[in-house]
């Protein structure tokens, strides 16, 4: 049984349907390598446990504990929950990072719930001091930055998806294989699971360096398409305002802000999008932001780097020609 | 059935929200105080099921500081049948363990078939609460739920997850929480204002359930630093002269955005 470091950090790497690890398995792993020893847990069936450690191992996890549980995929959360705690006993971490997806916020949750741990949400980032992990978060829409820490003992944090962009080196693999310990907790069966259709060639929102949002002013599902040409020109995600999800232009999973997701890229584009509190909460960190909106009092124009008064139907062709243009040179 | 709606008061969302730059904690004075509206939108669920089903109980509880009292009311009058409202002074600031740990207890103590929370709420965009009472019950968590089914033994629903659409089910007594899919929230009739005054509105304390949170050797999350950032600048805004598509792809290139 190998010893493990006393800076141990435990990585929750999530395996997803089809064996690959989640995207968010790569931040996660280069969060703990700087502040410690990355120790990844891969919890899957026996079919695709393998693969998806040499995977963490290239992404900088020093071991990979494996535990093969044919379960998670029938029964939610618990079976991951209990292989966590087992790894979690044998090296007693500084830390574990799991990602905030819905998912993990679940796993997390009930950790720290029965190992009576303190639990630091949403976090942007890691980093120690003498005294132990420090948790960076980004509170209230960006507008406030804060450091939390556990009073004593390790520390559960889930870190937001798409916050950290770092790498870490690859490390050669190392795989502890652990028996399920199956603690036999009530929970939910998963009845069914139908994956989203894959995705395109389009970067994901999280984390994705330019984002192309549209809002209710595209008027249309039809009309949507033409923030998608857009972001296609300049090879950026699609974002949307919750109006413009609520009316059924795009999946839910786009939106942006308060109860949607929170971004940072180096360049926001909000096509007739008002602006409003919330809306902003989720990306008024972003590097520049670019706003058109035919309303000059629209509150967008308050944060925006570059703002035109305008119609998006006739501003945005034109952009995208332009942009092609210069493609072209 | 009996149904717990777990509500929380928050920052609302349309103001400027502040934190104590002392203690991390809500500035409570700098903004209004507001029931999260996804607790609404989980009420209104409750409150339908209520409506087809007249046996169903309703009880709205929070954990709070005595000034939430308006918005716990505002369950009743929206049609909740009781209220139970926690408030105690050791509990200002508390952390998700510390919370989870006073929810469950007083959970317990209500007896109940369903629990129901939001998916996050917009104060801490966390998620965790549901999962960890569900942990500390021994309960089955069905979290972020996008439409449900419920009857006197099963909860089955729907979830939205980071990969994909999951049915999920499980055997009553459950943990769930929702999204904004759901029905929004009906508003307080004026008849329902009134009725809200005699409906019972329990306010308990942490003796009352037991507990105590003062020991040391338990691990709390503690803050260790607040720093706000300066608001962002408005930059350039130009009126579309027929040529502002134009000017865009000018800034995002000598930007080297574009
Ligand atoms: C608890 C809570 C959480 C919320 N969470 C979110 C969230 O996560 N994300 C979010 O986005 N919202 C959220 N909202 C909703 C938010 O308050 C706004 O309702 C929403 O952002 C408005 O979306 P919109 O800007 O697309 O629509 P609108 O406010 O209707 O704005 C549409 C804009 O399009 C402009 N326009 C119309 N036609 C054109 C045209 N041809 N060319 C150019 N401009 C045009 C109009 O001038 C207008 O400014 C939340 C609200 C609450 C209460
Ligand atoms: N203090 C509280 N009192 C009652 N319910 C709460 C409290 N905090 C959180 N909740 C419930 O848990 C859900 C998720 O909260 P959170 O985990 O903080 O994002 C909320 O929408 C509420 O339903």
């Amino acid at each position: 049984m190998t010893d493990f470091a006393s800076d141990s950090i435990l990585v929750l790497v999530t395996v997803t349907n089809d064996g690959q690890l989640a995207t968010s398995a790569a931040g996660l792993l280069a969060a703990a390598t700087s502040v410690g020893t990355p120790i990844a847990l891969v919890v899957a069936t026996p079919e695709q446990a393998v693969g998806a450690a040499a995977e963490a191992a290239r992404l900088g996890a020093t071991t990979v504990i494996v535990v093969e549980d044919a379960r998670v995929s029938s029964v939610l959360s618990v079976p991951i929950v209990d292989a966590l705690c087992l790894a979690w006993d044998l090296m007693n971490p500084d830390a574990v990072l799991i990602a905030n997806s819905i998912e993990g916020r679940d796993v997390a949750g009930r950790v720290a719930a029965r190992r009576r741990s303190s639990l630091a949400a949403d976090a942007v980032g890691v980093s120690r001091d003498d005294e132990g992990v420090l948790v960076h978060h980004s509170v209230y829409g960006g507008s406030y930055d804060i450091l939390s820490a556990t009073s004593t003992g390790s520390i559960v944090v889930t870190v937001r998806m798409g916050a950290i962009t770092a790498h870490a080196e690859p490390q050669p693999l190392v795989i502890e294989r652990l028996r399920h310990a199956p603690s036999n907790k009530s929970a939910a069966t998963i009845e069914s699971f139908t994956p989203a259709p894959a995705q395109s060639s389009r970067p994901e929102l999280r984390g994705a360096a330019t984002v192309v949002s549209g809002g209710r002013g595209l008027g249309s599902l039809a009309n949507f398409a033409l923030v998608e040409q857009l972001a296609d020109s300049l090879g950026a995600a699609i974002g949307a305002s919750r109006a413009a999800v609520d009316a059924g232009y795009v999946q839910q999973s786009c939106q942006v802000g308060q109860t949607g997701v929170s971004v940072s890229p180096q360049l926001y584009i909000a096509l007739g999008i008002s602006g409003a509190i919330q809306h902003r909460a989720g990306m008024q960190t972003a590097k520049t932001i670019v706003a058109i909106n035919k309303d000059a009092d629209a509150p967008i124009f308050d944060i925006a780097d570059f703002g035109v008064v305008g119609d998006v139907f006739t501003v945005v062709p034109q952009l995208i020609e332009a942009l092609e243009a210069k493609k072209k040179q | 059935m009996k149904i717990i709606v777990l509500m929380k008061e928050v920052p609302d969302t349309y103001g400027e929200r502040k934190l104590d730059p002392e203690t991390g904690i809500a500035d409570r004075a700098a903004s209004d105080a507001v029931l999260d509206e996804i607790n609404e939108r989980a009420l209104e669920f409750a409150l339908a099921h209520a409506d087809r089903n007249p046996d169903t109980e309703v009880v709205v509880l929070t954990m709070a500081p005595d000034s939430a009292t308006a918005s716990l009311r505002k369950g009743l009058a929206m049609g909740a049948h009781s209220a139970v409202h926690i408030a105690d002074p050791a509990i200002v600031g508390a952390d998700y363990g510390v919370t989870a740990e006073v929810l469950s207890a007083a959970i317990t103590r209500l007896g109940f078939d369903l629990v129901i929370a939001g998916n996050q709420s917009t104060d801490g965009a966390s998620g965790i609460l549901p999962a960890m009472i569900a942990e500390t019950l021994d309960l089955p968590q069905l979290t972020n739920l996008t439409e449900i089914s419920l009857d006197d033994s099963i909860v089955r629903g729907t979830r939205a997850t980071d990969e994909g659409v999951m049915t999920v089910s499980a055997a009553l007594p459950a943990v769930i929480s929702v999204t904004e899919a759901l029905a929004e929230a009906r508003f307080p009739s004026f008849k329902g204002i009134l009725a809200a005054k005699k409906k019972p509105y329990e306010m308990i304390s942490l003796s009352d359930l037991n507990i105590t949170i003062d020991d040391l050797s338990v691990p709390r999350s503690i803050l260790i630093a607040v720093a706000e950032k300066p608001p962002r600048q408005a930059g350039v805004k130009v009126d579309d002269q027929g040529d502002a598509g134009q000017l865009i792809a000018e800034f995002l290139i000598s930007n080297l955005l574009a």
